[in-house]
């Protein structure tokens, strides 16, 4: 195995006593306390993640929106300077390299994709350039924290001059920070609202140390990361989506622009429309609190297998268990019943629409 | 991390105190810290005969489940029902009002099998 990487807050994390693990080829805090506290806190108040293991890829030169356009689902054509969008990378079958995002900047474009498809994201946009495009990676100077939670706004801007109430959702903005240029932006991954905050790996550090100082603010660990955004039904790249999934099935149309002129995956993409999908993802809630839906569990109807879970966890909000999965079109309408095979067993659920915590502060 | 002197251990994490034929059983401070956020307990049935070894209780935390194997063979005679409601005493006194099972012990040998404290604190300091 490749020796783990580690982030530029990693020594921030072992001294606060976090569980650390190894996630996506970094040594990751897990947990600061517990997995259900920081999810409570991040709902409430305010969550710090350190998510410098996402990756950055920076593309320019005179071609770079075209070739944006041509990587990318999502039509970044749409997007105005400083404004961010969710987007995927598709493979030519239409199933997904990657999910991400797009922010367009003053004279480049930043994609900011997950930590376990750097080096593999880096490779297929590599593989595509055109003429009159640059490609960097600077996934390994970039750090990158999430400040996420209904008080985010009115604590960053203690350190922050800039009006923060001028940032839209999926606005960015070049902001001073402790006396230092960085970006950030009003996106996230909780559900609740938020900014991310970019900068370099020294002066992400400062940021870290400055924000913890706050009452309001507290470290939050990917365990809660993961319960927060299934809350809301969002996808996780490896659970939820992947080389085997397409975009449509996985519910990611609205991000899948099949009337722009060409993309990678286009073609797939028609066809899978016109003959009408298979299966699509659902989510569902069990009715059972013993009945925890995971990863790989069977999804069955009337002792028919129709599919099977990709996410799963006990909602700290909701107090019940809560899963994504695919299952047949058939079966796929909000309140059908269902069944998941735990340990043996049958355990009821129900097909419901997302997002399961219908209370999050994220701005719409 | 706690490893009291009066118990023994098994490498799969659960404890065992002995008091006469009777095996009290349980999952040990490291497991519970390494599950963490413990939200369900599926506990066996009481009268229930179980071979050392045989899963006796499920653990679900937030993120993870485990499986609770019984160190000893014998029958089960109380489930710890404080569980069924409140599955978090695992987490905050594991050793104590955490407890899952008793087993009235069909061999009270196996337990010379079993990990003392030295042992099982050498183990999960090596994990």
């Amino acid at each position: 195995m490749p020796e783990l990487r580690r982030t530029p807050l990693y020594e921030y994390h072992k001294q606060l006593g976090a569980k650390i693990v190894p996630f996506a080829g970094f040594e990751m805090p897990i947990q600061f306390t517990s997995i259900v506290e920081e999810h409570r806190w991040t709902r409430e108040n305010v969550g710090m993640f350190d998510v410098s293991h996402m990756g950055e890829i920076i593309i320019r030169g005179p071609k770079a929106l075209d070739f944006v356009y041509y990587i990318t689902s999502n039509d970044p054509s749409k997007l105005e300077v400083m404004q961010v969008q969710y987007s995927a990378l598709p493979t030519e079958k239409g199933t997904v390299v990657d999910d991400l995002l797009v922010y367009r900047l003053e004279d480049h474009f930043m994609l900011v994709v997950n930590a376990a498809n750097i080096e593999k994201d880096y490779n297929w946009i590599l593989s595509h350039k055109l003429e009159g495009v640059e490609i960097e990676n600077k996934s390994y100077e970039i750090g990158e924290i999430a400040f996420q939670g209904p008080k985010a706004e009115e604590v960053l801007q203690r350190i922050v001059e800039d009006d923060l109430s001028q940032i839209s959702y999926y606005w960015a903005k070049r902001v001073k920070i402790l006396s230092k240029e960085m970006l950030i932006s009003r996106t996230g991954y909780t559900g609740e609202d938020g900014f991310e905050i970019y900068a370099d790996n020294e002066t992400i550090k400062d940021i870290w140390g400055k924000l913890m100082e706050f009452d309001e603010v507290k470290p939050v660990g990917l365990g809660a990361r993961d319960t927060l955004r299934l809350e809301m039904g969002y996808c996780l790249y490896g659970n939820d989506i992947d080389e085997t999934t397409n975009l449509l099935e996985a519910g990611l149309k609205w991000i899948t622009k099949l009337d722009k002129e060409d993309f990678i995956g286009k073609e797939a993409l028609l066809r899978i429309q016109e003959k009408g999908l298979k299966r699509k993802r659902v989510g569902f809630v069990m009715r059972e609190k013993r009945a925890i839906p995971r990863p790989h569990l069977k999804i069955y109807k009337d002792g028919e297998e129709i599919g099977y879970v990709t996410s799963g966890t006990f909602s700290p909000s909701l107090s019940i268990g809560i899963g994504m999965g695919y299952v047949k079109k058939e079966y796929s309408k909000k309140e059908t019943e269902i069944d998941v095979e735990i340990r043996g067993k049958f355990e009821k659920g129900e097909i419901v629409r997302l997002p399961f915590y219908k209370e999050g502060t994220v701005r719409k | 991390m706690k490893v009291p002197e009066e118990l023994k251990y098994t490498e799969e994490h659960e404890w065992v105190k002995v008091e006469g034929d009777i095996a009290i059983v349980g999952i040990t401070d490291f497991a519970q810290n390494e599950l963490s956020d413990i939200v369900y307990v599926e506990l066996p049935e009481v009268g229930k005969n179980i071979k050392k070894g045989d899963v006796i209780a499920t653990v679900e935390a937030v993120k993870t489940v485990a499986d609770v194997y019984s160190p000893v063979s014998g029958e089960i005679i109380e489930v710890n029902e404080k569980l069924k409601d409140e599955p978090s005493i695992i987490n905050n006194d594991p050793y104590g009002e955490g407890w899952i099972a008793k087993v009235k012990m069909e061999n009270p040998e196996e337990i010379n099998a079993l990990l003392d404290h030295a042992a099982y604190k050498k183990l999960v300091e090596e994990e």
